[in-house]
């Protein structure tokens, strides 16, 4: 994966894969640490998949529920001095509040930390596959918000689907338009 | 700055097209985005897609749908087209340059662009 954008992109597939109805994806720039959190409310994994999700040997080919995307984020995290954590709760065990939670930790002044790259595609690119899931995106760089809920967005636009491409492009600009007034305030 | 009151009124001007759209659909581009696609690049393939089907007022006749993986991630980003009564078209090691000549040629013009299918690909 090129940058972190890619990454998540990539890790909140498998959370709609799950059956999310609502996935968050945040992250979370202090000083020199960046903290990338994706959390559903899907069906959860069993202990048993849990133990080896972030081995890419785990996976046997008749399932493969997993495969390469959590240990390529593990891998990006630890190569920074950062490290990875999964936490689930599968439906089974839990009926009523399971979920998926995927903690990752970069430190930015690392040479080998991967850009940012780019958020907004990132953000685009979901909701454009997934219209009928809503996505809670934050990204808050030293205290500044950059904020989208399609649950926000569903409320206004009733059954014209997020997907409309007028909607899309909207949801770039409003993203956009949130990047550059940060810059500006610096 | 974008605001609400846009979305408002984006909402309001979409909300008779939806009516007719419906069903109309004839030709599915599909885009394998599963973390072999992603890698690969496929996410600018699959926005240029969507960007100039909208360009070229195909919305009409064509959905540009993602989907996991297609199973040949050597081949990635891979991009199919399904059109009823017409054998699907496997596209290999798209790029975002690549799109323009298959809106056009392929989705508008109706004839697959040859040289960037999977079968003039060397194996």
């Amino acid at each position: 994966m090129k940058d972190l954008s890619l990454n998540l992109l990539d890790i909140a597939e498998n959370s709609v894969k799950a059956g999310a109805s609502l996935t968050r994806l945040h992250i979370l720039e202090e000083g020199n640490t960046l903290t990338f959190r994706v959390q559903d409310d899907g069906c959860g994994m069993t202990e048993e998949i849990l133990q080896g999700v972030t081995d890419p040997f785990y996976t046997t080919r008749t399932t493969r529920k997993v495969g390469l995307g959590l240990p390529l984020l593990r891998m990006a995290a630890e190569q920074t001095g950062g490290w990875m954590e999964v936490q689930s709760r599968h439906k089974d065990a839990h009926p009523t509040d399971h979920g998926t939670q995927v903690t990752a930790v970069f430190y930015t002044d690392h040479i080998d930390c991967p850009p940012v790259g780019d958020l907004v595609a990132t953000v685009t690119t979901l909701i454009q596959g997934h219209p009928d899931t809503d996505f809670h995106f934050l990204h808050v760089i030293n205290g500044n918000e950059v904020e989208l809920d399609t649950r926000q967005l569903r409320e206004i636009l009733g059954e014209v689907s997020l997907a409309e491409f007028e909607v899309l492009q909207w949801i770039s600009g409003f993203l956009s338009d949130q990047y550059t007034g940060q810059k500006a305030c610096e | 700055m974008k605001s609400l009151a846009e979305l408002q009124a984006i909402k309001e001007k979409m909300q008779g097209k939806v009516a007719l759209r419906e069903g109309s659909s004839d030709k599915r581009v599909v885009v394998g985005m599963a973390t072999c696609g992603i890698a690969a690049g496929a996410r600018p393939v699959l926005n240029a897609f969507v960007e100039q089907v909208n360009e070229a007022g195909l919305t009409a006749s064509v959905t540009v749908t993602q989907t996991g993986c297609i199973g040949i991630c050597q081949f990635e980003p891979v991009v199919e087209v399904f059109e009823a009564g017409k054998e699907k078209v496997t596209y290999v090691k798209m790029t975002a340059d690549k799109v323009a000549r298959i809106v056009e040629e392929h989705l508008k013009g109706g004839k697959p662009v040859a040289e960037y299918t999977i079968g003039y690909t060397e194996l």
